[in-house]
């Protein structure tokens, strides 16, 4: 039986959604029957206070959890998110609710006994709510207390071959796509570079010295699973530089209605016959494709790797042989400034065994960022401040058309003295006898 | 030139000192600043030895972290 009455929560239960506060009620009903004879190492309420704090703040408008804290586990900067109500007298099953944050698996496979072991550590030593996963992609472990942090840590460093993820002015959990392991558009192995520079990036990881935090995403393709241009620091984008492979007698059964396009993810429901002139022509953004005469053709030097045409006719086009990714930098939410998308910073790059030259690329950023980003500045309010130019430069990257987004919209590459023949100076008289005052 | 550990613990930790009257919490940038020669990986080198030695620790807000002198301002136990 709860402790608290909530009707303001339970109304949020009237919804056709699913409610948090009915998976809360589960836990809460879960801990009081103890079927299992738990031996809780923090206040079995723990939930049914959250359900009532959180009331109070329905009430009263405004929050009961004080601003951070200094929880942790030793030598970690990162990770543990201390959370302390202002009520513990009247709730002390949330005196202390820190988050814990572990590291995903790739691509967030899971074998189901790492999930047993994850419930049933987080049942004896945390509130036993889960949030799977986090905006960043990890593992989010809400409410335990101070004491049970280092024992947590043991547990998953020692006996779940796992970490922490990142949290504060840190390298935030990578996260990644399920790239190659089961998808056939996979421009590059978005799980393995994402394990290598995480285990390349533990210092950054743990040990917060940027001025905020920085976010790594990998989307194998440009469909861009984990949306990493709209919600990473740095994006590292499948793409490939050569054709789309195209098979013209799978085309043809496509259009004849022999195969069902969009692999036939639409089949709920009769759309009409395909017709690839609507449905894929005309959907083109760049307008780079064409068909005639039973041919398909793609001038591939105009597509902009929307892969609107390859999804709908998975069979016939595939993504071409030379691949690799492209980085962007600079995505935000939007705190200050308004939301940003990551700007294209390197157009292709070809994802080597050892990444040496994204690793370069990444260090060559963060080096400049951690010199000039102002604190609780993220890379792209920097990149903003200061200008992509300056980005290019520190990290020496060429200058190219496919950096300007649109012509006239943000032309932030400008010429310097040293770059143009004969510098800034000229003969005026020269000029004048060209041209009238 | 290469940070000497001792040296430079000795600055941090009068530099903290010496702003205690009105915070007990700084950013990292405030420690680069203090050695305007080294690069931020060194001073992060000395920073992360000083919280293995428990001389500092870490604060966080969740989504910014600080350094502060072990037992300064609102700490763990504290927050009860």
């Amino acid at each position: 039986m709860a402790k608290h009455k909530t009707p303001l929560l339970d109304q949020l239960e009237s919804g056709p959604w699913p409610s948090f506060v009915s998976d809360i009620k589960q836990e809460i009903a879960s801990r009081y029957a103890n079927p299992k004879g738990i031996d809780f190492q923090i206040p079995a309420e723990c939930p049914d206070d959250l359900l009532g704090i959180l009331e109070l703040s329905y009430v009263e408008g405004e929050t009961h959890w004080k601003h951070g804290g200094i929880v942790g586990v030793f030598g970690y900067g990162g990770g543990v998110i201390g959370r302390y109500c202002d009520q513990p007298e009247k709730y002390p099953g949330v005196a202390h609710f820190h988050t814990v944050r572990l590291n995903q698996p790739s691509g967030m496979y899971y074998k189901t006994d790492f999930l047993r072991q994850l419930c049933d550590l987080w049942e004896l030593r945390g509130s036993g709510l889960t949030n799977m996963h986090g905006a960043t992609g990890d593992i989010v472990l809400l409410g335990t207390s101070t004491p049970q942090l280092e024992e947590i840590f043991w547990e998953v460093t020692h006996n779940m071959n796992n970490d922490l993820g990142g949290s504060g002015s840190n390298l935030r959990t990578p996260s990644c796509c399920l790239g190659e392991s089961r998808c056939e558009y996979a421009c590059y192995d978005s799980q393995e570079m994402c394990y290598n520079l995480t285990n390349e990036y533990q210092d950054e990881l743990h040990r917060p010295a940027f001025p905020y935090k920085f976010k790594f995403k990998f989307d194998a393709c440009s469909l861009c699973c984990v949306a990493s241009i709209a919600r990473s620091d740095m994006s590292f984008i499948g793409t490939w530089r050569d054709e789309i492979r195209v098979d013209q007698k799978v085309v043809a059964a496509y259009v004849g209605g022999e195969i069902a396009p969009n692999a036939g993810a639409h089949a709920g429901r009769d759309w009409g016959k395909f017709d690839i002139q609507k449905e894929v022509v005309a959907l083109c953004p760049s307008q780079c494709i064409r068909y005639e005469g039973g041919k398909l053709e793609i001038n591939n030097k105009e597509c902009v790797r929307c892969m609107h045409c390859i999804c709908v006719m998975p069979r016939a086009l595939k993504i071409g042989n030379d691949r690799g990714c492209s980085i962007l930098v600079g995505a935000k939410a939007p705190i200050l400034d308004g939301p940003q998308m990551g700007s294209l910073a390197i157009p292709f790059i070809k994802v080597d065994d050892d990444y040496a030259g994204v690793k370069e690329f990444i260090e060559a950023t963060w080096d400049w960022w951690m010199e000039e980003g102002k604190n609780r500045e993220r890379i792209g309010e920097t990149l903003k401040r200061l200008g992509f130019a300056k980005l290019l430069e520190v990290t020496g990257t060429k200058a190219d058309p496919r950096h300007v987004k649109e012509p006239r919209h943000n032309p932030y590459i400008f010429w310097k003295e040293e770059e143009v023949e004969g510098g800034w100076q000229r003969e005026i008289s020269d000029y004048r006898s060209r041209h009238q005052k | 030139m290469a940070l000497v550990y001792e040296e430079a613990k000795a600055k941090i930790v009068e530099f903290i000192n010496s702003k205690a009257k009105s915070k007990s919490k700084f950013y990292f940038n405030d420690f680069t600043a203090l050695f305007p020669e080294e690069k931020g990986r060194d001073v992060k080198k000395i920073l992360t030895q000083m919280i293995n030695e428990e001389v500092l620790v870490f604060w966080s807000s969740g989504s910014t972290s600080m350094y502060g002198l072990h037992g300064a301002g609102k700490h763990a136990d504290g927050e009860d």
